[in-house]
Formats: C-alpha cells, structure tokens, sequence
C-alpha cells in the first residue's frame, strides 16, 4: 500500500481543507501558526465564502499567510492591517474582511489602528495572535511578553519597572462600544482547536451580518522564540500563559 | 449633476471635484490648512448620492493606509492633509508606491520643519518630487496654481495614477487651498461597478472568482534576484511616465531677456512680476511646471537657450532651483528666491530681485 493509496480521497480521516494551498509553510515545528490558517481556511470553505473574502497580512510571522490560503490578500505595513480592513470592507460592505496580525503588529505598533477601528465598529474581524514575543526578529520582548519571562531584550526577565506590563488588549477590545464580539481561544489541542473553530466561524458570521467589530485572539506558542521543544512550549502555554490570558468569550452580543 | 460654475475655496474645490470624478472614498485627519476638504465633503454628504464612502480617520497613518486597502481593491481613493500629516504618510506611500497602488494624496503645504506655522509654504517640495520615503521611487506630482486647477487636478490625478498603478500627489499650498475663485465644475462621472474595476484593473483584490488566481497586493519580496526584477520594473514604469507626462506652462514674453522658473502660488505672484517688468522696458518669460515630477528638464533646458539668466522664486529655502540648475548645466546664471515660515513675497519685492540680476 503506497501513501497515496492511504490518503485517498474517501478513506482519509482527515483532509488538507480545499482552501490550503500545496506550499511548503515556512512555520517552526510546534508552531500555533499553521493550525490558526487551517480553521480560517476551514471556516471560509465552510461558509461559502471563498470568491467574497479579502484577508490582510501583517508584518510578522504571519506575512506569507497570502501564500497559504487561497483567497486574495494584501498585505499591509506593520500594525496598519485595520486601516486596510476598514477602507475595503466600507468600500465593499458584502465582502468578508478580515485581518491576521500578531501581538507586536496588533498590541504594539498597531494599537491606535486596532482600538479605533473597533472602537468605529467596523464589521471586520482581526484575528491576534499572542505568542508573547517577537517571533520572526528573533525573539524580541512583545507588548504581551509575561512578567518574568526571558527574551533576548529582557535577558534576565520581563521587569515592570523596566518594561511595564503586559497587553490585555482582548479586555480592551471588550470595553469597546463598536465590539460585538471578542474571544480568547487556544489551539493546543483537538478540544481546543474544536472550539476555536466555532468562535472563529461565529466571529465571521457576525461580519457578515454588520453587527460591529468582532477580535479573536488566540494565544498560542513560539517554541521556537521560548527556546523549548514544541510540548514543552505547550505545557508551558497552559501554565504561565492561561492563568493571565484566561481562555473564554469576553463580550457577545 | 451638470456642470456649475461656483465660487469656491481651493479645498472645497477639492471635495466638490472628489465627488463629481466618481471617487469611491476620502480618507482624512484634520489639519491646517486643508480641514475644509473633508469638512466640505461631510457636509455634502456623498455617501447619499454617488455612495462615495467618507471617513475621519484616527491619524493620518491610518488614513494613507486605508488608501492602501482601497486602492489596492482598485477603487478611486483619496486624502488630503498638510506637511506634517504628509510626512506621517509616508509609510503608506512607499507601500503603494512597491506595490503599484493607485491612489491621490492631495498636500496642502504650510510652513516647516516641524509643526512650522499654519501659513502657507513649498518646502515640501524635495519630499514629494523624490518619493518622499523609504526605497527608490517616485510619485507623479502636480502642481495647481488656482481653485480650477485645484478641482482639475482631481479627475487628472486619478487618470494618472490608475494609468500608471502608482499614487499620485498634489502639491498645493495653503495660498491656493484657502483662496476663493470661479471655479467651473464637470458633471457628475458615474462611479465604477465592481464588474468594471474588475475588467480594467485585473490586479484588483475584490475577493478571488474560480476564473482567475489569487490577487496578492504587497511590496515584499524576499528574495534578492526577484526583488531587483521587481525594482527595475518599477523603474521602467517611471521612464514611460517621464516620456509621457510632462506638464508646464509658458508665458510672458516671446523675446525673453531673463525668465521665471516658479510653481504652485508663486507662480500667480510671478504673474505680475511679468507685467511690472514690462512696464519697465524688461522682457520675463514665465516657465511654470505643472509636473514636479517628471520635471520639465527639457524645457528649462530649451529656455535657458533663450535668456541670459533664470529666477526661481519658491516658498523655500531651495528646493527647485537644484532642478533647475540640472536642465540648466551650469551654461547661464541660475538664481534662487526664497521667502519661508509662511511669509508670501510681493511682486514688488520679487522684480526687484529680479533687476538684480540684469
């Protein structure tokens, strides 16, 4: 029995979704990345919405997301994707605008362009994902680096004193008027990714039935920039992450 | 609506035009000297009418990168704002410029560096004309130098811009943007249907049909070889545009003894120069570039074959006359005039500058 023959069509128990590209990802081993653009290209197939979907690229990790999904993109400067998501979506309001961005793109340089477009309630959904560090410079301390966590800006450890604190923007989001909703979901396991969908699919949903801003975060891993092995990157995610970035919806209306 | 004839600010101008080109969206901060453009536009409300979409933005970053978004899904997008909301653009500028976006970003300069004054000023002139960010590139710049030109330049800059794939720049002045004229304007151009934009400008992200692959906008390229392809592509688009799309204006004297180089308001001001000169027996030529950029080289270097030496007047420290002095070659006398800070000289002051060098 060769690969193919197991893989064949009707006998997989699991199949690359339609709208994943055949492209080699450039994503580390253990990393949240190519499981996130799975369920968005899931999501989309799903919903039937694959000719009428804008995404917006961000600098970071993310960038080569164009590459992957089958749909078409741009790709924005770094941490402006709202600003793009918000012109194309009042511009074509039947369309599914939405933007992918990490936490140095989105709670860092982007912050006035994430707030406010939520804040106007545009029917666009960011999706954030909060690795807690820079991952494609190299490790650097992000705005939601935990307080005590090593990066190779804060070699010894995030100190509030030297560094403040780390970025709740989902809890901002959430205070927001023009929000309808916000969610922290994780994709570190088959449960998890299973509820991830669902918020996923009912943040899309919601921007398509022009009902406000809807911001999905999802806190995941960089084994690589933790310096850890993919499980431990996990297991650490559930110790030191969740307990500050709480897993769960924070505002549906 | 038809064509009207009205009496307006530049920037209203501006709006009105906008409306009546079949704009698909403004995107804008407030700033002096230029708020009357989306002032104008909130008031008239062109989202009832032609459903052009208006937005205020949070900064001027965020404006110029929703013209980004716009236009990389190949709608007619613009904004406008004045030198310190300029140079905030000027991320989004290079980002269009790398990924051949069209879009109209419309300068309404006052006086620098830095929060400078409210008055108005040319000294943003070396910004636009040399890209004004990051990379090589260039922007096609125009210069009006009245209200009509102001609400022309709209329907040109467009035109240009969705010619070329490449954001185009007007550089006006808080002179011509607060000055009230006649201004005619043209009836009302019917904005594009997504069929439409999706026929002229197959490189449009409006969402992938199963007709076509997938549209990517985006100036990035990591590797090198592709990277320099991609720059030489650019370059050859910005030689086609320095082939085709020169725009200056002569006057004055057939006979010239001595000629004005000027833009923009100093040019109106040089106007009279002219007239003052010949009263006093001195033939002007007046040469004003309608294009910063692609500059009139050639014709500058024509009328220096003309005359025993050039004038350039602007509301700088000397920003053109390194232009000038270029076409020029160093085969007659080029010197420069400069008022700044917002301070407008008065043809008086400019002819006598002008004897100076007889």
């Amino acid at each position: 029995m060769t690969k193919e023959d197991i893989i064949a069509k009707g006998t997989a128990a699991y199949e690359r979704p339609v709208l994943m590209n055949d492209t080699p990802m450039h994503y580390c081993p253990g990393c949240s990345h190519g499981v996130v653009h799975k369920l968005i290209a899931e999501v989309i197939a799903e919903m039937g919405l694959e000719e009428n979907s804008i995404g917006i690229s961000p600098v970071g990790c993310g960038v080569f997301i164009y590459n992957y999904i089958d749909i078409d993109w741009q790709e924005a400067a770094h941490g402006r994707a709202p600003a793009l998501a918000t012109a194309i979506k009042r511009l074509l309001p039947d369309r599914l605008v939405f933007t992918y961005q990490g936490d140095g793109d989105c709670a860092g340089i982007g912050t006035n362009e994430t707030i406010h477009s939520l804040n106007r309630g545009e029917n666009i959904t960011i999706i954030y994902i909060n690795n807690a560090i820079y991952g494609m410079t190299g490790g650097q301390m992000a705005p939601t680096t935990l307080i005590g966590q090593k990066t190779v800006t804060c070699p010894y450890g995030r100190d509030p004193k030297q560094n403040g604190f780390p970025l709740k923007l989902t809890d901002i989001a959430a205070q927001l008027e023009g929000t309808s909703y916000v969610t922290r979901q994780s994709v570190h396991s088959v449960a998890a990714i299973r509820k991830a969908k669902k918020a996923l699919r009912h943040a899309f949903e919601v921007s398509m039935q022009g009902k406000g801003s809807c911001f999905v975060e999802f806190v995941c891993t960089c084994s690589s920039g933790w310096k850890m092995m993919p499980e431990k990157a996990n297991k650490w995610m559930e110790e030191n992450m969740f307990p500050y970035y709480q897993i769960g919806d924070l505002k549906d209306e | 609506m038809e064509k009207e004839t009205l009496f307006l600010k530049g920037n209203e101008a501006i709006a009105h035009a906008a409306i009546r080109c079949g704009c698909d969206g403004y995107f804008g901060y407030p700033i002096t000297p230029q708020s009357e453009v989306l002032e104008t536009l909130s008031a008239l409300e062109p989202w009832k009418t032609t459903g052009m979409v208006v937005v205020q933005s949070e900064s001027e970053v965020a404006s110029v990168n929703m013209l980004y978004g716009g236009g990389g899904c190949g709608k007619k997008v613009m904004t406008s704002s004045s030198s310190v909301g300029i140079a905030l653009m000027q991320e989004g500028i290079t980002y269009m410029a790398g990924a051949d976006v069209p879009c109209l970003i419309v300068n309404v300069q006052r006086g620098g560096p830095g929060l400078g004054t409210i008055q108005p000023g040319q000294a943003d002139y070396i910004q636009a004309t040399r890209g004004g960010g990051n990379g090589d590139y260039n922007v096609i710049v125009l210069a009006p130098y009245s209200v009509q030109e102001m609400a022309d330049f709209v329907d040109l800059g467009f035109e240009l811009a969705f010619k070329y794939c490449t954001p185009v720049m007007m550089l006006a002045d808080g002179v011509i943007g607060q000055m009230m004229e006649k201004v005619v304007l043209p009836p009302q151009k019917p904005r594009r249907t997504n069929e439409e934009i999706a026929e002229q400008c197959p490189w449009a992200s409006l969402g992938k049909p199963k007709t076509r692959g997938v549209n990517v906008i985006t100036s990035l390229e990591l590797q090198p070889e592709k990277m320099e392809i991609k720059n030489h592509k650019l370059q050859e688009k910005y030689r086609r545009i320095e082939e085709n799309e020169v725009r200056y204006e002569i006057t004055g004297s057939d006979h010239p003894q001595v000629a004005i180089v000027v833009f923009g308001c100093s040019a109106r001001i040089s106007q009279k120069v002219v007239d003052l000169a010949r009263e006093e027996g001195i033939e002007v030529a007046l040469l004003r570039p309608i294009t910063l950029w692609p500059f009139p080289t050639q014709a500058v270097k024509e009328l220096a074959q003309k005359v025993d030496s050039i004038l350039v007047v602007e509301n700088n420290a000397g920003q053109m006359v390194y232009d000038v002095r270029y076409a020029v070659e160093g085969k007659i006398p080029v010197t420069q005039y400069g008022r700044f800070g917002g301070i407008i000289p008065t043809p008086a002051e400019i002819l006598e500058v002008l004897k100076k060098q007889l």
